[in-house]
């Protein structure tokens, strides 16, 4: 499905911000096999006195930019035609989750898509107990439950269920709130679900990771609109074993990655994969505002 | 020392109780219950002391100890609290043939660990060979993903480390920790090696004993030849006054001649650091750093941290920045993987590790949690990451053997839900040294900590150390914060040693020292400590006036009284409340404006102000108004006025002692113009004047120039336009216009700077009037000039 993706993202600062530094994290990423990103162009507004590209350590591409003079606003837009082309999803060869330990033992890599990465707590995802109990009671692992239930099967079960108990509400929680607050009130954005099943999924051994992406603004006819299209989307990916690999998870939406997911990019949790990072030297209050639109395009 | 014939050992006295426990080894005596060689000359020159003796001398250490300002912060539930450093004067001796030992095993450490970090931030092999585990790795939060694949310009990751070391039972020394991520320490050593030298004086100048200072100067140099330009300055980049350590950061930046920095002192720009300074941005390539890692930069590291600076990472990948220790080389202080040190070394180097470690086994491997599972009555359990010492209470560790009694079953569960988290570690019997306690020596447990520099020709070992000592028999006491004290270590030769001192080798030409640059905020604090000592001064004098005239029989609501305490109150200093509090207040805020710049005045100077500051409020509590508060406030005002004299009479008249300078003066000066506004008025009730000439120490002066009551005009004369008298204004801006004009940048291809000018003006303008011309509205509108003024200041310099 070819798609052309564009975002506005304005960060207003009051005062305005003597200088900055940020790292930007927008542009869809180049996936082989799975997403094509033909074209992509990012402006920054004021222009900015450094910008330089680079790859990060999870091969994401970021662009980090520099101001020195003093700005009240900043907007940072993308522009892109992606070329997304999901395989069909194939029979889930995942292990039993008993079985999941060992295949993460013998695994000898320190490579970005390993799972050695994903599996431990995270700047912004605690192990807090509350997840534990919610993952071992929701995720097919409490009594009576077929022994040989595969990690997939639990990664959706566990996706379903917070898709369940969760109330998406946009006004609930800022991108500084923390998933146990996010939970205990059960009220959130594609974040806070995403941070809560990743959570959820570490807490009994499954190394989880954050997405971060577009999804399409109108659903093909006869679909329902899926919900976090106004904004950027963020959703889960799991490790599901040496065979099956990384498998992706939309808990907002309660579906598995599909055509209409683009992705941006791959991190632990928000943190690693945030559009802008930056801190500013001055005091005041930021406020951010983004828009969003993904439109099919017409082959 | 004639020598007299002895039938006895004279140490016996001293050493009559001196029992050390069976089964642990003892640095004093042998197993036989001998004196080893090389502790023998020493203890029989310290049995030779009186008990009179001995407690003279312990109190000229703790003596020096005080007037250099060190402390140690005690932790307690309502806050911390500046405690006396505790020191144990009997040193630590070891002989220099078993310190050659020692010093070869730490020397092959350390390059181990430099190999370490160098796989895990680059190719990896130690993983994927499974000599590490991936997932230990993975789940550390001191390995820093940014920062995998870059190579440090300097071409190593580790330049200054320290190691923890301690005797076992059978004798033999074994590592307990490896510290790189900003070992501390080094610092406090010097100053005990200081505070011991003068306990023992006599004996330490002809003793064979190791000195420090080639230690020191070597590693300077070492990090002065990594400067990409030699004329930029090395930075320690502390976390700040807040830290615990900062103390020795002030201390070791002083004594290495580096430049003490925070984050916020430093920009990045294109790729390069830069130091802000009070003439403009000035680079720097390297950086000592005194903060963890992950602090370092928010942008790409730890994105709460407000302590570092916004691109550093990005400019040690571009190649120009050296980072000492390297950002990331904490993950070697994991404590898992003490585990796999001896098969790292075997991998990497072919050979054993000299210097073992103590026996750890990590919970994340089957074999091993069953093997901790088994023996846990025998170790400690700890955290798997965790970097404090295993005995050490701060690091959660606790015995195996009460921890399985009292968890029970939970133990079981906990090994198998969260064995990664967790390591096991024989428990570590440390060797005793001894320890004056009541007039004798008791042996208490000892742990080492040994510090490393690396030098172009290898690393270079400090022939001393930290010796940290139990509080009780209990090595589980060892910890500062429960009683514990800390103790020199001396390397004893049986050949004299050479004298070391910090100065260059006398090859070298002379070259006179360049004057340091100034950092914005450094100028910033010494401007506002000037004006924050200069505030506190002038209410004090004022309050004393205003308790003369009480005590001299004023009623509180006399007119004159009414007045003065309504000026008092609008500057800051009212009366009717509790002194203690007036004061306090501005007297924490130069303290604070202080503290951020320690480094930079001396020793005295700060002792000086930290004395006054915690005296003010001893001093002032519950005093009766009058007479009693009056000779409260003389005491205050010879106390500040020792500080101020030490700052006349002995800083530097650096570019730091001129911004300390305006900010005194213009203090002064705007405070006169005010209390002239307010006391010279014509409608002030009568004593008004002698008030104001009181509170501005011109008393005296005014009596000789006038012999004649005060009028309004011989006030202000005396006050405002008096040339040669330092109480008045015209004196003050003059020095004020001074020192701006020897700041950067007064000066451009003859044309003068704005806030020249405009100090200039206001100097001017006051010295071609005369008192009939100067009324309360134009000293009303000098004192804004005056805030305009300091604003300039700013603008120019400061930010």
């Amino acid at each position: 499905m070819l798609y052309d993706i564009s975002m506005r993202l304005v960060a207003s600062y009051d005062p305005p911000a003597n200088d900055g530094r940020y790292v930007v994290c927008m542009a869809p990423a180049d996936l082989p096999g799975r997403q094509r990103a033909i074209t992509s162009l990012l402006t920054v507004d004021p222009r900015p006195i450094e910008r330089s590209d680079r790859t990060d350590f999870f091969g994401n591409a970021v662009v980090e930019v520099a101001f020195k003079s003093a700005h009240a606003e900043i907007a940072f837009a993308i522009r892109s035609r992606v070329d997304r082309t999901m395989p069909p999803a194939g029979p889930d060869i995942s292990p039993p989750l008993s079985q999941l330990a060992e295949d993460i033992a013998v695994n000898r890599s320190l490579a970005p898509s390993s799972p050695h990465h994903f599996l431990a707590a995270s700047p912004r995802v605690r192990l807090a107990p509350e997840f534990l109990d919610y993952a071992r009671l929701n995720a097919g692992l409490g009594e009576g439950v077929a022994p040989g239930v595969t990690v997939r099967a639990i990664v959706e079960a566990l996706g379903a269920a917070i898709h369940r108990d969760m109330t998406y509400d946009v006004g609930a929680t800022s991108v500084d709130t923390r998933p146990e607050e996010a939970f205990a009130a059960r009220h959130g954005v594609c974040q806070d679900y995403s941070h809560i099943m990743i959570a959820g999924l570490r807490s009994i051994g499954i190394p989880a990771g954050y997405v971060s992406g577009f999804l399409r603004t109108l659903p093909p006819p006869g679909q329902p609109r899926l919900e976090g299209a106004d904004a950027m989307h963020a959703w889960v990916r799991a490790w599901c074993g040496a065979s099956a690999g990384w498998w992706e998870y939309d808990p907002t939406n309660a579906v598995p990655a599909g055509d209409s997911h683009i992705v941006v990019a791959y991190g632990r949790d928000y943190g690693d994969v945030a559009p802008v990072r930056g801190v500013l030297r001055s005091s005041g209050t930021q406020d951010t505002k983004d828009a969003v639109d993904v439109v099919p395009v017409d082959a | 020392m004639p020598a007299t014939p002895q039938l006895t050992d004279p140490a016996e006295p001293l050493l009559e109780n001196y029992r050390p426990l069976p089964g642990v080894s003892d640095e004093l005596l042998d197993a036989n219950g001998q004196v080893r060689p090389v502790w023998r000359d020493f203890i029989d020159y310290f049995a030779r002391m009186g008990p009179q003796e001995v407690a003279e001398r312990f109190a000229r250490g703790d003596q020096y100890l005080r007037d250099a300002g060190v402390f140690f912060r005690q932790y307690g539930q309502s806050g911390s609290t500046e405690r006396a450093w505790p020191l144990n004067h009997v040193p630590v001796l070891i002989h220099d043939s078993e310190w050659k030992t020692i010093c070869e095993g730490l020397i092959q450490r350390a390059d181990l660990l430099d190999a370490v970090a160098a796989d895990l931030y680059g190719e990896n092999h130690l993983v994927a060979q499974g000599h590490l585990p991936a997932s230990l790795v993975g789940m550390s939060p001191e390995w820093l993903r940014p920062m995998v694949g870059i190579k440090p310009r300097s071409g190593h990751y580790l330049h200054f480390m320290a190691f923890e070391i301690g005797r076992g039972p059978g004798g033999q020394w074994w590592v307990l920790g490896d510290r790189v991520q900003a070992p501390s320490g080094a610092g406090f050593a010097l100053e005990n090696r200081v505070a011991t030298a003068r306990v023992f004086a006599d004996y330490y100048a002809d003793a064979n004993i190791r000195r420090l200072a080639g230690f020191f100067r070597s590693f300077k140099e070492s990090l002065e030849g990594l400067r990409s330009d030699e004329t930029s300055p090395v930075g320690i980049l502390t976390p700040g006054r807040l830290n615990d350590t900062y103390f020795e950061h002030a201390y070791i930046a002083r004594y290495l001649g580096f430049m003490l920095l925070e984050g916020e002192d430093l920009t990045v720009e294109n790729g390069e650091v830069m130091v802000r300074t009070i003439t403009g941005l000035r680079p720097v390539s390297v950086l000592w750093r005194r903060i963890d890692a992950a602090y370092a930069d928010p942008l790409e590291l730890d994105e709460t941290s407000r302590l570092g600076t916004p691109g550093l990472v990005q400019s040690v990948r571009q190649g120009n920045l050296d980072v000492v220790n390297a950002l990331g080389a904490g993950v070697l202080e994991t404590r898992a993987f003490l585990a796999f040190m001896p098969r790292i070394c075997q991998a990497l180097r072919g050979e054993p590790l000299k210097l073992p470690n103590i026996a750890t086994w990590w919970c994340g491997q089957t074999p091993e949690r069953e093997y901790v599972r088994a023996n846990a009555a025998n170790m400690m359990l700890s955290s798997a990451l965790s970097t404090h010492m295993p005995f050490d209470a701060a690091g959660g560790a606790v015995p195996g053997s009460r921890f399985r009694t009292e968890a029970g079953a939970a133990f079981d569960h906990v090994l198998d839900t969260e064995g990664p988290m967790l390591v096991g570690q024989e428990t570590v019997t440390l060797s005793t040294t001894p320890a004056h306690i009541d007039g004798q020596l008791v042996p208490r447990p000892m742990s080492l900590r040994v510090f490393l520099a690396r030098t172009p020709n290898g690393w270079e070992v400090m022939p001393g150390g930290y010796a940290r000592i139990g509080g009780s028999k209990d090595a589980g006491a060892i910890a500062m914060q429960r009683g514990g004290s800390v103790a020199d270590m001396w390397v004893v030769s049986d050949k004299p040693v050479p004298v070391e001192t910090m100065l260059p080798s006398p090859a070298s030409p002379y070259v006179r020292a360049q004057l340091a640059v100034l950092p914005t905020r450094a100028a910033d604090n010494l401007y506002w400590m000037g004006r924050y000592v200069e505030r506190a001064e002038g209410m004090m004098r004022l309050m004393r006036a205003w308790h003369t005239r009480l005590a001299e029989t004023e009623h509180p609501q006399s007119s004159l009284l009414t007045h003065a305490g309504t000026a008092l109150e609008l500057m800051g200093a009212d009366p009717t409340l509790p002194a203690a509090d007036v004061l306090g207040g501005v007297l924490a805020s130069a303290m604070t404006s202080a503290s951020q710049v320690r480094d930079r005045f001396s020793v005295d100077g700060w002792t000086a102000l930290n004395d006054l500051s915690t005296r003010a409020g001893e001093t002032l509590a519950n005093v009766a108004p009058g007479d009693p508060m009056v000779r409260a406030l003389n005491v205050l005002l010879r106390k500040i006025t020792g500080f101020t004299g030490l700052v006349d009479d002995n800083m530097y008249r650096s570019t730091a002692w001129r911004f300390l300078s305006i900010g005194r003066s213009l203090e002064r000066a705007m405070a006169m113009a005010s209390q002239l506004a307010w006391f010279a008025e014509p409608g002030a009730p009568d004593g008004s004047l002698d008030f104001v000439v009181e509170a501005g120490d011109s008393a005296q002066s005014h009596r000789r120039l006038f012999a004649v009551t005060a009028s309004r005009n011989t006030v202000v004369d005396i006050l405002a336009c008096d040339a040669l008298n330092p109480r008045s204004m015209l004196f003050q801006l003059g020095e004020i216009k001074d020192h701006v004009n020897f700041l950067p940048g007064a000066q451009a291809h003859g044309h003068m700077s704005g806030l020249a000018r405009a100090a200039l003006s206001l100097h001017a303008g006051l010295a071609v009037r005369t008192p009939e011309l100067l009324d309360a509205v134009d000293l009303l509108q000098m004192r804004s000039e005056l805030a305009a003024l300091s604003d300039l200041l700013t603008a120019t310099y400061l930010r």
